[in-house]
């Protein structure tokens, strides 16, 4: 039992070290692109002499490598500095934006998971039916198209034809929770389209192939029906591969959105994240990035241990 | 306490009334007739043996019992009477209905027929608790008594462990217990202890006959073992390639077989050669100790093979004498003490020997179907040794190809086969012909018939043997089984939880006195005697104890 404590400290430490690796490519990275925010916010006019005291303010006319040092003892306190364009704290700037993120991941997530699961132990059943190969059919093809595709035929036919959507997901402070959900819905719903293939067919894979096992043949000799050789013999031997897809997916929903977020124009994470770049605005985008490179630290954790947590011979050894 | 010990209807009365029984299996080559025509009666309270080599159709037969086929075969004539019922014709519900509760099955391998997700004692209560026989409080009750008549230790916690938390022979009786839990009327038991060493076997076979007695099961034994079968059943069946040979009762199969091929069951005497004794030593491993990790798995293990002689490493699983083989090959580097080969002292390391040495010591596995690269046909498999270790090339390297095969008593027609084109036996000559493609000096034979049918097996031994003869090469020979002992060795090697325990010539090794560990393995090799298992099993019990204190 005591795997897994040893398990998260030991993954704790190494993300600490990932995140250290990160956090010098994302200065260095962040620190060649051409031009700043001086320049940027000061236009392409401005003399000389503004912009270099500008810079002088915001510490930028500094070398790279006490920047660097400076930006991460700020990190290490806790304090992630202040934008470089409007001078608002960046934990402030994220904290809403990160909130509406993990929103709308969640409900994609709450939405999809269940629903592959279920569509993958449906399509095990019934393997070779019309239903198995209508369902990976209808999967793969939304897998095909991409997210911006998706999200256009949606707005097509539930905002610009049915009208029982809005297109756009602008969330506003005070929003109860069933509007933000019912703001959210064509954002969630595409990335529900987007990731339920995946998901579901290495359930269906997984299943199938724990399927052979002398074990499955064993239950069928005892007189067990089909649904829970499935559910109870066969999915508990096949988890593993599940959760792993499943978490890789969830770490997708938060960070690779911000194609959906740009369309349906909602208020995100991904969204910040780009404006920030395009105003050369560092400390949010280095921020942002550092929130997406832990959240697939955390969640790989999460899967590491769930995967341990649900084999008997990995928590129970002789 | 749940009565256990209900009796049901009366012996005589036919359970199992099966007539006519075919069935095939799709091939290549169309759909092939894997049993043939079979008829079987089994009445309450009887044992049935079906007995046969492989490819007998005898498991076949078995799970057609239970109303089953394996995916891809299917029943084509026949009836399979049940309690009047005929088991071909019913539904995949009807037939749910049965299994487990009125015909149970007992596999072969406990390991790999238990579900690794599940504890033992959930296992258990599912079919009472699916068939709708008993609640989940009621069955793990009747599971722990079950669980003490079998004589599983702890028996009011056993049933909260994982399958891989427990022994093969303790989840063998496992298995038993689960298929009496809804008191079947049959069981079938599937090969259930050949995967057993021979001192864990006679526990299970022991608590096999007790439960089956006890509860008036009747019952249909599988197995390629005359002996083993000898213990248990009342009447035997001698199947082979589907058809059946001759049937009787135990006695008199045993005693006065009619058809060749029992006689030839029966002569269990191996090919038989007299000793050799050499005057050199081709390897000597001294006080050798080797570990996975932190686990030690050989302590200060010393043993020499003579020139063109066979020493036979004995031992049951986990007492190392796989581990040697790795040591020795260098495949795994001991940590302590030193080898000698051909009178120098050789790397422990495998990645530090040179070519030649490594050519000159070869090993040949248990299973050959895991050893053969099922893409590489026979030419690709000799070819490479022959090329790597002697640089030879084009009609050459085909002449002496060919030579091999002819030395494995196979012709060239196999040139270009696949080893799934070959049956077990000539897989596993191709293995041997693999190690003398590189000349070794030194085959280390890893239970290479193990895997093998009985005259098989033999065929293998003498060709072992011949080998030895013409071309003067040393075996280190890694077994469980005496018979084959007695058949090839010089001088036997006894290992038991990673030592030495005994060593010396094999006259000495078979005659007493023995050290209780080798006496114990002795009387376990089950004997064409029914009375065999009801006669040893006290002083086995006394050899148990001492060897566990020693």
């Amino acid at each position: 039992m005591g795997n897994i404590p040893k398990l998260i400290i030991k993954r704790l430490a190494l993300g600490v070290f990932v995140l250290w690796v990160v956090s010098l490519f994302i200065f260095l990275g962040v620190s060649l692109l051409p031009g700043d925010v001086a320049t940027e916010i000061l236009g392409q006019s401005a003399l000389p002499e503004t912009v270099a005291a500008f810079r002088h303010e915001l510490g930028l006319d500094l070398p790279l490598h006490i920047r660097y040092v400076h930006w991460l003892g700020g990190l290490l306190t806790g304090d992630l500095g202040h934008s470089l364009a409007n001078g608002r704290a960046v934990s402030q700037l994220i904290g809403e934006r990160l909130g509406n993120t993990l929103f709308l991941a969640g409900v994609a997530a709450c939405f999809s998971v269940p629903v592959s699961l279920l569509l993958g132990l449906l399509t095990a059943l019934y393997r070779g039916s019309v239903f198995d190969r209508f369902t990976n059919a209808v999967t793969l093809t939304w897998i095909s198209f991409p997210e911006f595709f998706v999200a256009y035929i949606l707005i097509m036919f539930f905002s610009v034809q049915a009208g029982w959507f809005p297109s756009l997901s602008t969330m506003r402070e005070g929003d109860s929770f069933a509007h933000s959900l019912y703001l959210v819905t064509l954002p969630a719903l595409t990335l529900t389209l987007v990731v339920t293939a995946h998901m579901m067919r290495m359930t269906r894979a997984a299943i199938i192939s724990v399927l052979g096992s002398p074990f499955i043949e064993m239950a069928k000799l005892k007189g067990i029906g089909q649904r829970r050789i499935i559910v109870w013999h066969a999915l508990p031997n096949a988890l593993a591969p599940i959760i792993n897809v499943v978490v890789i997916d969830l770490a997708y929903l938060i960070v690779g959105v911000v194609v959906v977020e740009v369309v349906f124009v909602y208020p995100g994470l991904g969204q910040l994240m780009i404006d920030s770049v395009q105003r050369r605005d560092i400390t949010v985008v280095q921020a942002c990035s550092l929130i997406f490179a832990a959240t697939y630290v955390l969640l790989n954790m999460f899967a590491d241990v769930l995967a341990i947590a649900t084999n008997p011979r990995l928590m129970y050894p002789k | 306490m749940t009565k256990l010990d209900s009796v049901r209807g009366t012996k005589g009365d036919v359970i199992l009334d099966v007539k006519g029984l075919r069935i095939r299996a799709k091939s290549k080559a169309g759909w092939a007739e894997i049993v043939k025509g079979i008829d079987l009666t089994l009445r309450r309270g009887e044992i049935l043996g079906l007995i046969g080599e492989s490819g007998a159709g005898k498991s076949t037969i078995g799970l057609a019992a239970l109303g089953y086929v394996k995916p891809g075969c299917r029943i084509t004539d026949g009836t399979i009477l049940f309690a009047g019922e005929d088991l071909s014709e019913l539904s995949e519900a009807e037939l749910r209905r049965l299994r487990g509760v009125r015909i149970a099955y007992v596999a072969q391998s406990a390991a790999a027929a238990f579900n690794p997700a599940h504890r033992l004692i959930d296992q258990y209560t599912e079919v009472a608790v699916v068939h709708g026989i008993r609640d989940a409080a009621s069955a793990r009750a009747q599971a722990v008594e079950l669980y003490r008549k079998l004589h599983l230790p702890n028996p009011e916690s056993f049933g909260e462990r994982f399958p891989h938390q427990v022994s093969g022979g303790q989840l063998q009786r496992a298995m038993v217990a689960m298929a009496l839990a809804c008191k079947p009327d049959i069981i079938v038991f599937d090969e259930p202890t050949t995967a057993l060493d021979v001192t864990t076997q006679i526990e299970v076979l022991a608590a096999i006959k007790d439960v089956v007695r006890d509860f008036h099961t009747a019952a249909i034994y599988i197995t390629h073992d005359l002996a083993v079968v000898a213990q248990l059943a009342d009447r035997i069946m001698v199947l082979r390639h589907g058809d059946l040979v001759e049937e009787g009762n135990t006695r008199q199969i045993l005693e006065q077989p009619s058809a060749d091929y029992t006689r030839q069951l029966l002569r269990r005497d191996p090919p038989k050669r007299d000793t050799t004794t050499a005057s050199r030593n081709i390897l000597t491993v001294s006080s050798v100790d080797a570990a996975y990790g932190s686990i030690k798995v050989l302590h200060d293990v010393s043993l020499s093979v003579g020139e063109g002689t066979t020493v036979a490493v004995v031992g049951e699983s986990g007492s190392g004498k796989s581990t040697l083989a790795r040591v020795v090959t260098g495949l795994l580097p001991c940590s302590k003490g030193t080898l000698m080969f051909d009178g120098r002292a050789i790397d422990s390391s495998l990645r530090r020997r040179s070519l030649d040495l490594r050519r000159r010591i070869q090993l040949v596995h248990q299973m050959p179907d895991t050893s053969l690269n099922p893409r590489h046909r026979v030419r690709e498999v000799l070819g490479r040794p022959l090329s790597f270790y002697h640089g030879l090339m084009g009609r050459l390297r085909t002449a002496r190809i060919i030579e091999l095969l002819e030395q494995i008593e196979l012709d060239p027609t196999f040139l270009d086969r696949f080893p799934e084109e070959l049956s077990g036996g000539q897989k596993q000559r191709l293995c041997i012909a693999r190690a003398l493609a590189a000349k070794a000096d030194l085959i280390i034979c890893d239970e290479v018939t193990s895997a093998l049918d009985q005259s098989v097996a033999q065929g293998i031994l003498r060709l072992l043997m011949d080998l030895q003869k013409n071309l003067r090469v040393s075996y280190l020979f890694i077994t469980h089984d005496l018979q084959t002992v007695r058949a090839i060795a010089d001088e036997v090697v006894v290992m038991n939880q990673g030592r030495i325990v005994e060593q010396g010539p094999k006259d000495e090794f078979f005659a007493p006195p023995h050290h209780p560990y080798t006496q114990l393995l002795l009387t376990s090799v089950p004997q064409m005697d029914p009375d065999w298992l009801d006669s040893i099993r006290e002083t086995r019990a006394a050899l148990a104890r001492a060897v566990s204190l020693a």
